[in-house]
């Protein structure tokens, strides 16, 4: 008997006829089946057929028209040097209009014109990318708790490029599409915003995001561990208990005295999951609106702590009187 | 099948572990940290020992020129067409020349600024500079003494280090040739530029924040002071900008964040350590520098000592500094030059007596000489 113990899937099932999974009404699905041993290593060895539909095939479209988009606006931006594309594509991007643009529908290309293209349709490819996930569950009868997670980090998305922008009238404000850029972009919107991480939202999304590394963990690493009982069948082991399910249990009762069920861990998934990027974009879109500096913020509610003065007082330059600086005022 | 994805995969992994330990910017242990803020702030200074041993060999200060004989001539008497260092004796004034050649151009000597037949004639136009380079000097000991340079003050080896041309002088940049139209502009930004320490933050911020002398005193500050919007801020852009700054001057001076700033609040002076203050008149410093000292020798500068926008050679954090927090390792340079620690323009009776400390408010800038 082969065991789900090593970080690949030791066993890889290969149909003699390709599986075609239970039958639903409308089954439109495109391509030949064919099985892959490197997709086997991950996940199952067979490949497609694949349900494309016009929604999935919109989607697509929309999303190659903003990747192309942003791709050739990068490339341009070395002089159409393919070797200055390659070498520092990690720090091209395509910027957001400037702030004296505000909310203009659409300023010059040149002048973030395309970066509000590219945006609009890498919205719609996301969104007709979310429906189609909608319907696809609906289809196979399934509930609909991918769709709304999917949702949550469409929020967050939406936060970040659209309605913390409208809310602060400015393109400006979102973020800059781009490797480095959106990376620099997130450090600069903290250093202005007087420091994220007094941000309680923030620090919820933190909290979310670590919690849902460890919760993989433990469950991932629970169900390997009880695979040699039949543990990887753990959907089955909901209703029907076996002996892997209840080793699993006990092992966690053991060492921490409380465990999960085989059903109840994925609602804590889940629901970290879903949280981290709620609370992530419930962050953001207050930042700038209706707070401007957390530093402040939180000493404000007695949050930040404060630190013993190990240096003579330091002044504000400026709160001297500037005349007599030297060099002069300004 | 399977053995060759297990091989190339082993392969890939074996690559990627070498690409990773010789491509990037390691820190080898043993470390030398240096803490300067209260425990649990995070505030340390980390270097490699190897690397601050090296640093601090790269810094040396030279050795000063032999006092010079005491004297009661004045350069500005005895010899034609002097009008810097007038209030010299002639024996310090012929030791600062040696000295000003060691510093500046060892390898071409007196002839790189004078004409060895007439040493009054003016013709070259490093001459020329050098003249508006000791006034800038002598402001630098001076009227920014209290504020910056303090009380190991600046020579020309400061920033020379042996070279006509400081290795550390900046030109506006104006980014790479782009193609126009439709092409998205990018803001000045998102290029591997070594100004911003390889950042994609804007490479050419040094242009609006140390060139431009008349600039507003608030136009790097972009924290709100309170904790509720009240106006309209600054964008996030500006944010950037200051960010790309910092790191100049972060690079600069080899130290990190937290040598000024405690970093849960950056724009927060109560919580900031008493170099932020220097620092800030540095900045002032540089803007004074580039401002009323380069850039009024515009016309004086070749067409080849320019950039490529034609303007003048310009100095930041980095020209003295070279990467250590206090040039040349905090050596006392100007002990031993006390006469480029005061205006020596007119001839006084005793020269031996330093000038009074500087006003407040100094004078307007003279012109420079042509």
């Amino acid at each position: 008997m082969a065991y789900y113990q090593n970080i690949f899937s030791e066993v890889q099932v290969r149909p003699i006829q390709p599986e075609h999974g239970i039958p639903v009404d409308v089954d439109k699905r495109w391509g030949t089946p064919f099985n892959s041993y490197l997709f086997g290593l991950i996940g199952n060895a067979q490949v497609g057929p694949i349900y494309i539909g016009y929604l999935g095939g919109l989607s697509f479209v929309c999303g190659l028209i903003a990747f192309e988009i942003i791709g050739l606006n990068m490339w341009a931006s070395v002089n159409w040097d393919p070797v200055q594309f390659v070498r520092q594509l990690p720090w091209l991007a395509l910027e957001p209009p400037r702030p004296q643009y505000g909310l203009k529908v659409l300023p010059p290309l040149a002048e973030g014109g395309w970066w509000l293209i590219a945006g609009f349709f890498l919205t719609a490819s996301v969104l007709l990318w979310w429906l189609r996930l909608f319907r696809r569950a609906k289809a196979l009868g399934l509930g609909y708790h991918v769709p709304w997670a999917f949702a949550s980090a469409i929020w967050l998305f939406l936060v970040l490029g659209f309605i913390r922008p409208v809310l602060m009238g400015s393109w400006s404000e979102a973020v800059p599409f781009g490797i480095f850029p959106h990376l620099d972009w997130t450090a600069a919107f903290s250093l202005r915003y007087g420091n994220l991480f007094y941000n309680p939202f923030h620090m919820l999304s933190i909290v979310f995001l670590y919690g849902s590394t460890l919760l993989f963990a433990m469950h991932g690493g629970t169900i390997l561990a009880v695979s040699r009982f039949g543990g990887e069948r753990e959907i089955d082991q909901i209703v029907d208990r076996g002996t892997a399910t209840e080793r699993a249990a006990l092992f966690w009762r053991w060492t921490m005295g409380f465990n999960a069920t085989m059903e109840s861990v994925h609602r804590w998934a889940w629901w970290f999951a879903v949280l981290t990027t709620l609370t992530g974009g419930i962050g953001i879109l207050l930042t700038g609106t209706v707070v401007d500096n957390w530093y402040l913020w939180a000493v404000k509610h007695g949050v930040a702590p404060s630190y013993p003065q190990v240096y003579p007082p330091v002044v504000d330059p400026l709160a001297v009187s500037p005349g007599s600086l030297t060099g002069g005022a300004p | 099948m399977k053995t060759f994805f297990i091989v190339l995969g082993a392969s890939i992994a074996f690559f990627l572990t070498v690409a990773m330990f010789g491509l990037t910017d390691w820190d080898r242990p043993p470390l030398a940290v240096q803490q300067s803020g209260f425990r649990g702030t995070a505030m340390a200074q980390i270097h490699t020992r190897a690397g601050a041993a090296a640093t601090k060999a790269a810094n040396l200060a030279p050795a000063p020129a032999d006092p010079a004989e005491p004297g009661e001539e004045l350069a500005g008497t005895t010899y034609e067409n002097v009008q810097v260092l007038k209030n010299v004796s002639v024996n310090e004034f012929n030791r600062l020349m040696a000295s000003m050649t060691e510093w500046v151009s060892p390898e071409q000597g007196c002839t790189y600024c004078h004409n060895t037949e007439n040493m009054a004639d003016d013709s070259l136009y490093q001459k020329k500079v050098a003249r508006r380079m000791l006034q800038m000097t002598q402001a630098l000991n001076t009227d920014w003494k209290d504020s910056h340079t303090g009380g190991a003050g600046v020579t020309c080896y400061t920033c020379h280090r042996g070279q006509p041309v400081p290795s550390n002088v900046w030109f506006t940049d104006p980014g790479p040739n782009r193609p126009g139209g439709f092409i998205a502009r990018n803001n000045g930004q998102n290029l591997a530029a070594p100004s911003v320490g390889l950042a994609s933050l804007p490479y050419d911020t040094l242009t609006e924040y140390l060139a431009d002398k008349t600039i507003d005193n608030n136009a790097i500050r972009v924290n709100a002071t309170t904790a509720l919007p009240t106006t309209k801020g600054k964008p996030i852009q500006e944010a950037e900008k200051t960010y790309a700054l910092m790191i100049h001057m972060s690079e600069g001076l080899g130290v990190n964040c937290t040598f000024c700033h405690n970093t849960r609040a950056i724009s927060d002076w109560s919580q900031s350590t008493p170099q932020r203050v220097t620092a800030w008149h540095g900045i002032r410093m540089v803007r004074d520098i580039n401002g009323n000292y380069l850039e009024p020798l515009l016309s004086t500068f070749p067409k080849n000592r320019l950039g490529v926008l034609g303007d003048v050679p310009k100095v930041n954090c980095t020209t003295c500094h070279n990467g250590v927090s206090k040039p040349l390792n905090g050596a006392h340079v100007i002990d031993a030059y006390p006469e480029l620690a005061r205006a020596t323009d007119t001839v006084a009776a005793n020269p031996a007596t330093p000038m009074p400390t500087a006003p407040a408010v100094p004078p307007e800038t003279a012109p420079a000489p042509q």
